[in-house]
C-alpha cells in the first residue's frame, strides 16, 4: 500500500517536471566521428566561415592530420588558412577588441561548444536564422533569441521568413519559410551544416574515436581477469560452503 | 570449514593464472600513466623546427636563437677565426669529433656546413650550463694562449670557436651541433637536417 | 641447510619490521563471517577507488594549473596535448562519482544490517567522518575544472556560510579569500583537495580499518560471530580474511571495473551526470547559467536547503541532514541488528527512506517550482522523520528470534541457476522450435517473457537481501 502510494507519488513528480519544459525542438544532427570525408569538409566550412571570428584555440592542425591520417602539407594547403604552421593551434585573426566593439561581446571559442550545447543544438541553431528588421542585424534566431550572431551563411542559404500562429493570444513563430533562396539548394545547405556541426563534434572531444576503439579491449581484457577470478573464488570457497 | 579433498594443484594453477593476467593487465595500464609524464604534443610543439634569418649577421658577430627551449648559436666566423681555430688543434681532447654529435656534413675541422657560418647548441657537454661568449685574443682572465672560444662559468670548460673542447677539462666532448640546413643562403631552418643526422 | 640470499633479505626486514604480524593480524587471521553477501564488497571497492582517484590525481596535477586564468585551458590541454591526460582525466572524474555510489551502498548496508550499533559505533563514526571529509573533497575538486558550474556551485555553498548569525559573512569571505569565488579561493581549494584532505582521508581509512579489525565485522544476520569459537578460540561461523575474502574480493573488484570500464571508455559524461555540460563552458563571473545544481551526489542535501524557506533554517536542516547519521547507533533502540529479524515497520521506514533520498536527489537537479518545493518538504519531512522517530519505532517494534549461528552464504552459482530457470523456464521446456541445437540456449533473441521473469527475480533477490 506504502509502497503503490510513495511510487505514484514519485510519478507525480516526474510528469510535472516533464510539462514544464518547454522549448523549440530541436533537429538531430547526424553525427558520425568516423566520417572523415564529412568532417575534413566541416573543417573546410569552418577556417571559410567561422575561423574570421571565432578560434577553436584547443585543436591544432596537427591533431587533425593524426586523427584522419592525413599528410601534414595537405592539411595545411586544404584546411589552414594561408601562413599557418602544423603544430598552430586553431586560432582566430580577429583581435578581442576588435570583436567587442563590432558585435559587443567576444565572439566565444567554439571548441568545446558540442559538448556544452550539443550537436543537435548548433544543428539547429545554425539553420534557424530568420529575418527580423526590429534587430540591429536585420536577424535573429529560433533556438538563440536576440543573437549578437550574423547569419554567416545567408547567401548560401538563402533569407528565412517566420510565420506566426496565435497561441494563448501570444504571437508565436510556427515555422520559418524560404523567402529568398540561397546560392545553393536547401538540400546542400543541410548537408554542409551537418559536416561542420559533425567537426565541431570532433573538435569538442577529439579522442572519442580511440577511446571507443580501446574499449573494446579493455572490457574483453576485464571480463578474462573476471572469469579466472571467479573460477579461483569457486576452488577457494569449497572449503567453506 | 573443511580442508578435506582440496585441489592443491589447481589452486596453484589458477592462483597462477591470475597472477600472470592480473600482471599484464597492470602493465598495460602502468603504460598510460608512465607515457603521460613525457613530453605532451604542446613540448613536440615546441620541438618543432624554427627558422633563422641569417642575412643581418655581421662577420664576428654571435645571434642567439631558441628551438625546443635551448640556446641555438649562430656564429659568423671571419677568416682571422678559422685561422686560429687551425692553430689549436693539439690543444683538444676530440680534435676530429670523433664522440661528440654532430650532423654527417658537419662533422669536419670547423664542424659546420659552411665554414663560416657556425651552428650549435649553446650548453656545455659538461652539466649543461650555458658558456659565454668570449671572441677576444688573449684575455688577462683567459690567459696568453686564449684564442677565443666559449668559456662555461660553472665549471671553467673551455671550448674553440668551433664548439671543440680543450683537453683536461670537465666537459667529455664537443659542442652538440643541432641538425640544420640552409633553405636558402640567408636562411637556415634549426632542427631538421634532411638526412645528415650522423 | 643453505639459506638462499632472498632469504637472508626478507629475514632483516623482519626481524626489523613487524610486517608479518600485520599480515596475521589483519588477513590471515582475520576472521570474517562466512555469509557475507554481495553489500559487502563495497568497502574494499571504496578502498580501491581512493587508491585510483590518488594515483590519477597526482598524475593530474603534474599538468594542472591551479589559477583562475590557465585552469580551464589546462584541463582541456591534459585531455587533448598530454599523452593519455584524457584518460587519466576520465578515471579521475568517473572515480569521483563511482566513489560516492560505491560509498552510499556501503552506508545503506550498515543501515540494513545494523552495523553501526554497539560495540561497532566507532566503526561508524569513523566512516561518517570519511563521509564528510569525501564531501569536502568531492566539492572543492569540482572548483579546479573552473568551468561554469565549477564556480557557480562554490559562489552558492560559499555563500551558505554567510547564513550564520554574527560571523556568517566575515566567514564567507575568509573562506574564499575574496569578495567573489576567485583566483585566490581556486589556489585555496587546490591546496586542500590534493594536500589537507587526502591526508585526513587516507588517516581516517586507517582509523576505521582498524577499529573494523578489533571489533570484528558485523554480517548480514546480525549474528557475534565472536560469541561461539571452537577450542583453538577461532570462531565457528569465521573463516580468515585472507584467502576467502581477498579471492571474492577480486571478482568484486573485477565487476566493477567492468561498469567503471564501460563509463570512462563510452559514456564518461553519463548524460550530464557525471560531467556537466555547463561545465565546459569556462567560469564567468559576470554571466550565472540559467540552472545551477551540483553534482548528483550532492543533490539530496541540496534539496533539504531549498526545501526550507529561511536561508539560516535551510543551511542548519542541510547540515543536520548529515549530523543526524551520526547520532545513528544511539537513535536506533532495536535489540536486533540486522533488518532480517525486525519487524515490518522499520523495513517500511527504510523503504520511505529510500524513496526519499532517492526522490530528494532528482528534485536536487530541478529548477525549484512551487510544486516541486512542495514535494521537497515532503520527502524532507521523511528523511528527517526515518532518523527522529527512530528511538520510538525502533523500540515499540517487537524483533524476530535471532538465530545463534549464521544462516547459509548466498552461492553464485545456485543464484546462476535459478536466473537461467527465469529466464529459459523450467530446463523441461516445450518450446520445440528452440531445440535445435539440443540446447535452448541457442535462442539468438531475447524473450520478452524471459527478461521479465529475470527482472522479477532480481527484484526478489534485492528484497531477500533485506529480509
Amino acid at each position: 500500500m506504502k509502497k503503490s502510494l510513495s511510487i505514484s507519488i514519485l510519478l507525480a513528480v516526474l510528469s510535472l517536471n516533464v510539462a514544464a519544459e518547454e522549448s523549440v525542438e530541436l533537429q538531430p544532427a547526424n553525427i558520425d566521428p568516423e566520417d572523415r570525408a564529412s568532417i575534413v569538409h566541416g573543417a573546410k566550412v569552418f577556417v571559410k566561415y567561422c575561423l574570421g571570428c571565432h578560434s577553436i584555440k584547443h585543436i591544432r592542425y596537427q591533431r587533425i592530420a593524426k586523427d584522419f591520417a592525413l599528410d601534414d602539407k595537405k592539411v595545411l594547403a586544404d584546411i589552414a588558412p594561408q601562413g599557418a604552421t602544423i603544430y598552430d593551434k586553431m586560432n582566430t585573426a580577429m583581435n578581442a577588441h576588435d570583436s567587442s566593439k563590432w558585435f559587443g561581446v567576444n565572439p566565444p571559442d567554439l571548441s568545446l561548444i558540442a559538448r556544452s550545447r550539443g550537436a543537435d543544438w548548433l544543428n539547429t541553431y545554425l539553420r534557424t536564422f530568420y529575418s527580423d528588421p526590429s534587430k540591429p542585424l536585420g536577424t535573429n534566431n529560433l533556438v538563440f533569441k536576440d543573437v549578437g550572431m550574423p547569419n554567416v551563411f545567408w547567401q548560401l542559404q538563402g533569407e528565412q521568413q517566420p510565420e506566426y500562429t496565435e497561441e494563448d493570444g501570444q504571437k508565436v513563430i510556427s515555422s520559418l519559410t524560404l523567402g529568398k533562396p540561397g546560392t545553393v539548394s536547401p538540400h546542400e545547405f543541410d548537408t554542409m551544416i551537418n559536416d561542420l556541426v559533425n567537426f565541431l563534434a570532433y573538435v569538442g572531444e577529439p579522442v572519442k574515436i580511440e577511446r571507443e576503439r580501446m574499449g573494446k579491449y579493455v572490457l574483453f581484457y576485464l571480463i578474462i581477469f573476471l572469469v579466472i577470478s571467479y573460477l579461483l573464488k569457486k576452488e577457494y570457497w569449497k572449503d567453506v560452503d | 570449514m573443511k580442508y578435506d579433498g582440496v585441489d592443491d594443484s589447481k589452486r596453484q594453477f589458477l592462483t597462477s593464472a591470475l597472477t600472470v593476467v592480473g600482471a599484464i593487465g597492470a602493465g598495460y595500464l602502468a603504460v598510460p600513466f608512465l607515457s603521460q609524464m613525457q613530453p605532451s604534443v604542446k613540448a613536440l610543439a615546441a620541438g618543432a623546427p624554427v627558422e633563422v634569418d641569417i642575412s643581418k649577421l655581421e662577420p664576428g658577430q654571435l645571434l642567439r636563437a631558441a628551438w625546443r627551449g635551448k640556446p641555438v648559436w649562430i656564429l659568423n666566423r671571419t677568416p682571422a677565426i678559422l685561422e686560429n681555430i687551425k692553430s689549436v688543434q693539439d690543444q683538444l681532447s676530440d680534435p676530429e669529433s670523433k664522440a661528440s654529435i654532430q650532423p654527417a656534413n658537419a662533422k669536419n675541422e670547423f664542424r659546420s656546413i659552411k665554414p663560416e657560418i657556425f651552428v650549435a647548441l649553446g650548453l656545455c657537454t659538461h652539466l649543461g650550463c650555458s658558456p659565454t661568449f668570449r671572441p677576444e685574443v688573449a684575455p688577462h682572465d683567459l690567459g696568453e694562449d686564449w684564442k677565443g672560444g666559449f668559456f662555461c662559468p660553472c665549471h671553467g670548460s673551455k671550448f674553440d670557436l668551433a664548439g671543440r673542447v680543450y683537453s683536461g677539462l670537465p666537459a667529455p666532448t664537443n659542442l652538440e651541433i643541432p641538425p640544420h640546413r640552409y633553405l636558402s643562403d640567408t636562411l637556415l631552418l634549426i632542427g631538421e637536417d634532411g638526412g645528415n643526422r650522423a | 641447510m643453505k639459506v638462499s640470499r632472498f632469504t637472508l633479505y626478507t629475514n632483516w626486514l623482519l626481524d626489523r619490521f613487524p610486517l608479518k604480524k600485520m599480515w596475521h593480524d589483519h588477513m590471515v587471521h582475520y576472521y570474517a563471517p562466512k555469509n557475507f553477501n554481495f553489500w559487502y564488497f563495497f568497502g574494499s571497492l571504496a578502498l580501491m577507488v581512493l587508491v585510483n582517484q590518488i594515483i590519477t590525481g597526482i598524475l593530474l596535477t603534474m599538468n594542472y594549473k591551479p589559477d583562475a586564468e590557465l585552469a580551464f585551458d589546462s584541463v582541456e590541454y591534459i585531455m587533448r596535448d598530454v599523452n593519455w591526460g584524457w584518460l587519466v582525466r576520465y578515471m579521475h572524474s568517473t572515480g569521483a562519482s563511482a566513489f560516492f555510489i560505491v560509498i552510499y551502498l556501503h552506508m545503506f548496508r550498515g543501515l540494513i544490517y545494523g552495523s553501526y550499533k554497539e560495540p561497532r559505533e566507532l566503526v561508524w563514526i569513523f566512516g561518517m567522518l570519511l563521509f564528510l571529509a569525501l564531501m569536502a573533497e568531492a566539492f572543492m575538486g569540482y572548483l579546479l575544472p573552473w568551468g561554469q558550474m565549477s564556480y557557480w556551485g562554490a559562489q552558492v555553498i560559499i555563500s551558505l556560510f554567510s547564513a550564520i548569525p554574527v560571523i556568517g559573512d566575515d566567514l564567507s569571505l575568509w573562506v574564499r579569500g575574496d569578495y567573489v569565488v576567485s583566483d585566490a579561493t581556486l589556489n585555496r581549494f587546490f591546496a586542500f583537495h590534493v594536500i589537507a584532505v587526502p591526508l585526513v582521508l587516507v588517516m581516517l581509512v586507517f582509523l576505521h580499518i582498524l577499529a573494523l579489525h578489533e571489533v570484528g565485522s558485523n554480517n548480514p544476520d546480525g549474528v557475534e560471530i565472536k560469541k561461539i569459537k571452537d577450542k583453538d578460540g577461532i570462531p565457528l561461523d569465521g573463516i580468515p580474511f585472507h584467502p576467502y575474502y581477498t579471492v571474492k574480493d577480486i571478482v568484486g573488484v573485477a565487476v566493477f571495473i567492468i561498469f567503471f570500464a564501460t563509463v570512462i571508455f563510452y559514456m564518461p559524461e553519463l548524460g550530464g551526470f557525471f560531467l556537466e555540460s555547463n561545465n565546459f563552458i569556462p567560469a564567468d563571473p559576470l554571466k550565472t547559467p540559467e540552472h545551477i545544481e551540483p553534482l548528483w551526489y550532492f543533490t539530496p542535501f541540496y534539496a533539504i536547503l531549498r526545501a526550507v524557506p529561511d536561508k539560516f533554517a535551510g543551511v542548519i536542516a542541510m547540515f543536520g541532514s548529515i549530523i543526524v547519521l551520526f547520532l545513528l547507533p544511539w537513535l536506533d533502540r532495536s535489540p536486533v541488528k540486522s533488518i532480517r529479524y525486525r519487524g515490518p515497520l522499520f523495513k517500511k521506514a527504510v523503504f520511505l527512506f529510500v524513496v526519499s533520498f532517492f526522490a530528494l536527489g532528482y528534485l536536487g537537479m530541478k529548477p525549484p517550482t512551487a510544486t516541486l518545493t512542495w514535494f521537497a518538504r515532503l520527502f524532507s519531512l521523511i528523511y528527517f522523520s526515518f532518523f527522529l522517530l527512530m528511538p520510538i519505532y525502533s523500540r515499540w517494534e517487537k524483533a524476530k528470534p535471532v538465530p545463534r549461528r549464521v544462516t547459509q552464504p548466498p552461492s553464485l552459482q545456485r543464484f546462476m541457476t535459478e536466473v537461467k530457470t527465469a529466464y529459459y523456464g523450467a530446463p523441461s521446456s516445450k518450446d520445440k522450435n528452440y531445440t535445435l541445437y539440443g540446447s535452448t540456449e541457442f535462442r539468438t533473441y531475447p524473450s520478452k517473457q524471459g527478461l521479465i521473469n529475470l527482472c522479477v527475480l532480481l527484484a526478489k533477490k534485492l528484497k531477500a537481501s533485506l529480509d
